[in-house]
């Protein structure tokens, strides 16, 4: 056995996982870092792990749950014809292979068998623990230089505007629902986030509004937030955005509805309309400072 | 430029899942449809690129008849035709769906500029349906996209990557993948829909192959149902919210 693992570098969270994933494929696992200077081209780097994958007689070849690691192992799939399970939360050998594997944004998991060789997967954000690569073999490849694997690369980098706290790495998350009612609504929102450090987050159906840029969406299809607290306000706990806070380590729900589903997810309820619970944390909070 | 763009239907799963019998789909008895959030930007997208550069737009999906719902919708919002692959309702494995699709597009006979994708599908997130008809088409493809501007014969694309935004430059025909947030997609008119009534619509049904990634069965994730603590009702829970927060240390 043989498994080659695509990783983004040896100090990557999610790439560590991919390591650790990959391990339970057998020995034989060997951590691939690809440099290069030229700048990131996905087809480019997939030919690079094709390459290797055959030099090496792979039987695997994993990635990180990334959007680049499910990016490079796709294309590594299209080049050798072959199946690829995107987000694994844990793999079976055997012929053929089964995994688990996460659906809509991990709400759902399906096992599926793998009909193919060499086993083409990545492995979903969080679902091992990260283990050092250091303690795996790493091989650092040159990027292929194939002219047409480097037509889509990378020409330039643009930097994120600085200032304010990042949704994604806040310690504390104030996001608002459907049930703040309005864009002008969210200034409650915005006082509570501004005296905890925190950001402001919001449900798609406030973004599809018009209410919220598509920046400050949590989901699954916006940003994945992993805060020490989450503050959901008037948010009813649909699957699409609880696909985005699951990494919260506790989840505050304020909601007139006691039976909203943020209920079943949340460690901490206040039942009762935001328009009066938010602003009176915040006085309270303003109160216990004095 | 012409502009082909796959969708995909899926349910509105609200709050919680709930499984078939046989553990093989969602059941959907009680639960309305949508197109894929990715995808319902990518179709916004190529309507807009039309508006300024001309040419032509279509959607396509493969998926049950049903599936005609979400090609009207796109149809109502400015896509100019549609494209139906219509199957039984079993779900396509990521190899079978971009074969389909390949097929289609020698089929149409369209010269295409832009094939457009979401990402990735809502339900299956299998992040490569783009991929492979790239590969098989000898184009380049950009993923994750969150602004695209065209330049004589060059796509300018820019990709959200930690940190910053990433930027491709790629000649055309070309594949893209999009992710919500590309544009706010519009809300079809009432004229509109009655527009994409009359609008032409073509219908195939493609041969299904086997899957090489085969489904075997759908599992609902553990613990996921918590018991909350009820901190009280009202602006009276306040301090009890406080005190929780002084207690997380986050104040």
């Amino acid at each position: 056995m043989a498994t080659l693992v695509f990783i983004e570098n040896a100090d990557d969270e999610l790439s560590q996982q991919a390591v650790a994933f990959a391990r339970g494929l057998g020995d034989g696992v060997a951590a691939v870092a690809i440099q290069d200077a030229a700048g990131y081209a996905p087809a480019a780097w997939a030919q690079t792990l094709v390459d290797l994958a055959e030099q090496r007689s792979a039987t695997a070849v994993v990635g990180p749950g990334t959007d680049r690691g499910n990016e490079v192992m796709a294309h590594v799939a299209a080049k050798l014809g072959q199946p690829m399970a995107a987000n694994c939360t844990s793999v079976s050998p055997g012929d053929p292979a089964t995994v688990i594997r996460m659906r809509w944004g991990g709400s759902l998991l399906e096992e599926a068998a793998i009909h193919g060789s060499p086993l083409l997967m990545t492995s979903a954000a969080h679902a091992v623990a990260a283990e050092p690569i250091a303690d795996t073999e790493t091989v650092p490849v040159t990027a292929s230089a194939s002219a047409a694997d480097r037509v889509a690369r990378v020409v330039e980098r643009i930097p994120a505007s600085t200032g304010g706290v990042s949704l994604a790495d806040a310690d504390v998350v104030v996001s608002g629902g459907r049930g703040v009612g309005s864009a002008e609504g969210f200034a409650i929102i915005e006082e509570l986030a501004e005296l905890l450090g925190g950001a402001v987050g919001c449900s798609r159906a406030v973004t599809s509004a018009g209410w919220r840029p598509h920046s400050d969406q949590v989901g699954q299809t916006g940003t994945k937030v992993s805060p020490e607290i989450y503050i959901a306000c008037g948010i009813s706990g649909a699957t699409q955005h609880m696909a985005g806070c699951k990494g919260a380590k506790r989840l505050l729900a304020i909601n007139p509805d006691g039976e909203a589903s943020i209920f079943a997810a949340a460690d901490y309820a206040v039942i009762g309309d935001l328009h009066e619970v938010v602003p009176a944390i915040s006085a309270e909070i303003r109160k216990v400072r004095a | 430029m012409n502009i082909l763009v796959s969708v995909k239907r899926v349910p509105l799963t609200g709050g919680k899942i709930t499984l078939t019998e046989d553990e093989r789909a969602i059941q959907t008895r009680h639960l309305g449809f949508t197109v894929s959030p990715h995808e319902e930007c990518a179709a916004e997208e190529a309507i807009r690129l039309v508006e300024q550069h001309g040419g032509e737009s279509v959607v396509l999906t493969l998926g049950p008849a049903e599936a005609e719902e979400q090609l009207r919708d796109m149809m109502a919002i400015g896509i100019d035709r549609g494209i139906h692959l219509v199957t039984d309702g079993e779900e396509w494995d990521p190899q079978a769906t971009a074969a389909a699709i390949l097929a289609a597009i020698g089929e149409d006979g369209t010269s295409y500029d832009l094939l457009l994708f979401g990402n990735e599908s809502a339900d299956a997130g299998n992040y490569q349906v783009a991929i492979r008809v790239a590969h098989a088409l000898g184009l380049p493809c950009v993923t994750g996209v969150k602004a695209i501007s065209v330049d004589g014969n060059t796509l300018r694309c820019e990709q959200e990557v930690p940190g910053g935004r990433d930027v491709y430059e790629v000649p055309m025909p070309a594949v893209v993948t999009v992710k919500e947030g590309i544009n706010l997609p519009r809300y079809p008119s009432v004229p509109g829909r009655m527009r994409a009534k009359r609008k032409p619509l073509a219908g195939a049904a493609p041969a299904w192959s086997e899957s090489k990634l085969e489904m075997r069965r759908l599992l609902l994730p553990e613990g996921s149902s918590k018991q909350a603590e009820v901190l009280g009702t009202g602006a009276d829970a306040a301090p009890a919210v406080v005190q929780i927060l002084q207690e997380l240390g986050v104040m």
